[in-house]
């Protein structure tokens, strides 16, 4: 078996005659958790869900365990978009909603097993949302609305966790539970690929931190990263080139 | 007075009418948990427009009205996923596109037609009086199949319905589910016709879940007071349509608008109170 959960491999990605990405290459190993930043625009959200196989590469490919991401078994992605555009008054409780992560693994007819009532209980549990597991989706804070859906993509138990920028606009409390999930996780030997805004916190949430302006302009320890400027350097540029398309 | 009220249960075509009442008010509303929740409220009244150009095609050839139904019905069904994905347009678009245009064709076979026209009223308003024992056996065969099909797949449709995109990263199949959700649709509204008609199925679809949705923040409990609400509401009409020896597709039909106002009703009555 590969020890790399992703492979990214000269990864272009156009949208009509817009170019979001533009030869990205990456590896993730596993156990790893993988920080990308880069400006509004620079491709960021585009990368995620090429590697959760939402969008097609237009050249280049994107290989998880092994396999593009079509191909893989259900369940062994857990992606957290950055805003869940979900209607709010949908019948479903904060349990109905974590409980769907274990859909992808359940056969038709099946009932829950004992296994997938844990996955539950334990997603449930590890972002504090015990008391308001009964509570309808409507009647939660934003931070509380994506400690849900970051439980159910846990409840899954995916072999790749996806995660677009999930502490913008949470509180901190929210961000802090969430930092001491993911580090946990990776401890266990989950991969995690999340994309951030918050460079200053980039070395406790990360092990690598990947710089994405269309291209990767950099890739390496975030410490290594943040003192090479890589990042200040694409910040003035993009003032040049953030508006042309 | 009592043999009056039990009147309508001692005749062999209102048992069996009864009986069709009872499945396709069940398998109405239970689907229609999921049209209403998916914002497809106009695929049922497309997926009844679009039988007609079988219906009409079936009837110039000598065919079974059946078949044509359920080959125009389903194709079209199709037609609308794969219109959506290939043109993209919305799914209500894409309906509205291809719903008109068979029935159109319908209309236009017809008009071209120089044998007597068919008996429209039949279709347009239905005739749940005249089902024969065949149609009874396949009124039921479907039903069958379509509960079959919902059962397997209820999960992947909630978690389609509700995040498209998280469920498909996850690795469900969410055309297939699309599809096999549109196919069954239009197998319900094909044994709908003649209970309610072209005009009326739509209703059948939306409006006992709109009314079980006043009542219940709940998925499963909206599924079985919607179920509750449809069968309550096909098998009463019939019955009340009977004793007022009105058409029994509008009957059916009002009674079902009721309930709705009803909920709403209660609803209102209960956050009065909660206040």
């Amino acid at each position: 078996m590969n020890e790399n959960a992703v492979e990214v491999r000269n990864l272009h990605v156009r949208y009509d005659r817009v170019i979001a990405l533009d030869g990205v290459d990456f590896d993730l190993p596993r156990g790893t958790a993988m920080g990308v930043v880069g400006p509004n625009g620079s491709g960021k959200s585009t990368l995620l869900k090429t590697v959760a196989g939402l969008i097609k590469p237009s050249d280049g490919t994107v290989r998880v365990q092994g396999v593009a991401p079509q191909k893989l078994p259900p369940g062994t992605i857990g992606y957290v978009p950055q805003i869940e555009d979900v209607d709010w008054t949908f019948p479903v409780s904060v349990r109905d909603v974590v409980n769907m992560g274990r859909y992808p693994r359940t056969g038709p007819f099946r009932r829950f097993s004992a296994h997938d009532r844990r996955a539950v209980a334990r997603a449930i549990d590890a972002l504090d949302l015990g008391t308001l597991a009964d509570r309808h989706i409507s009647e939660l804070s934003g931070g509380q609305q994506q400690r849900v859906f970051v439980a159910r993509a846990i409840a899954q138990e995916p072999l790749l966790l996806l995660l677009d920028e999930p502490t913008t606009g949470v509180d901190a409390a929210t961000e802090d539970a969430l930092l001491h999930l993911v580090r946990g996780l990776v401890a266990d030997g989950l991969p995690v690929l999340m994309t951030t805004h918050d460079l200053d916190r980039a070395p406790e949430w990360f092990d690598r931190l990947l710089v994405v302006d269309r291209r990767v302009l950099a890739d390496g320890r975030p410490e290594n990263v943040l003192e090479s400027g890589a990042y200040a350097g694409i910040r003035e540029h993009t003032h040049t080139h953030g508006h042309k398309r | 007075m009592i043999q009056v009220l039990l009147a309508p249960f001692e005749l062999d075509f209102m048992q069996r009418a009864f009986l069709a009442a009872l499945v396709v008010g069940g398998l109405c509303s239970t689907l229609g948990t999921y049209v209403v929740l998916r914002k497809l409220s106009f695929i049922g009244d497309g997926l009844a427009h679009a039988s007609f150009a079988g219906i009409v095609i079936a009837y110039l050839r000598g065919g079974s009205f059946w078949i044509g139904a359920a080959i125009a019905t389903i194709v079209t069904a199709l037609g609308i996923g794969f219109v959506h994905r290939r043109a993209n347009v919305s799914l209500d678009t894409a309906i509205g596109v291809l719903f008109t245009g068979a029935f159109a064709l319908g209309i236009f076979l017809m008009s071209r037609s120089t044998r007597a026209t068919l008996d429209l009223q039949s279709f347009l308003f239905g005739n749940i009086l005249g089902v024969s024992p065949n149609d009874l056996a396949l009124v039921v065969g479907l039903g069958v199949i379509v509960a079959v099909v919902v059962g397997a797949l209820w999960r992947p449709l909630l978690y389609t319905s509700f995040d498209r995109v998280v469920a498909q990263a996850a690795g469900i199949q969410e055309r297939f589910v699309d599809d096999a959700l549109l196919v069954v649709l239009a197998l319900t509204i094909i044994v709908s016709l003649q209970l309610v008609g072209i005009v009326l199925v739509a209703a059948l679809l939306v409006t006992p879940a709109a009314a079980a949705a006043q009542l219940t923040k709940r998925f499963i409990p909206m599924m079985l007071l919607s179920a509750g609400f449809g069968i309550f509401s096909a098998v009463g009409g019939l019955y009340a349509s009977y004793q007022l020896q009105a058409s029994s597709g509008a009957t059916i039909v009002l009674l079902a608008t009721l309930l709705f106002f009803a909920s709403l009703g209660v609803k209102a009555l209960r956050t009065r109170v909660v206040r």
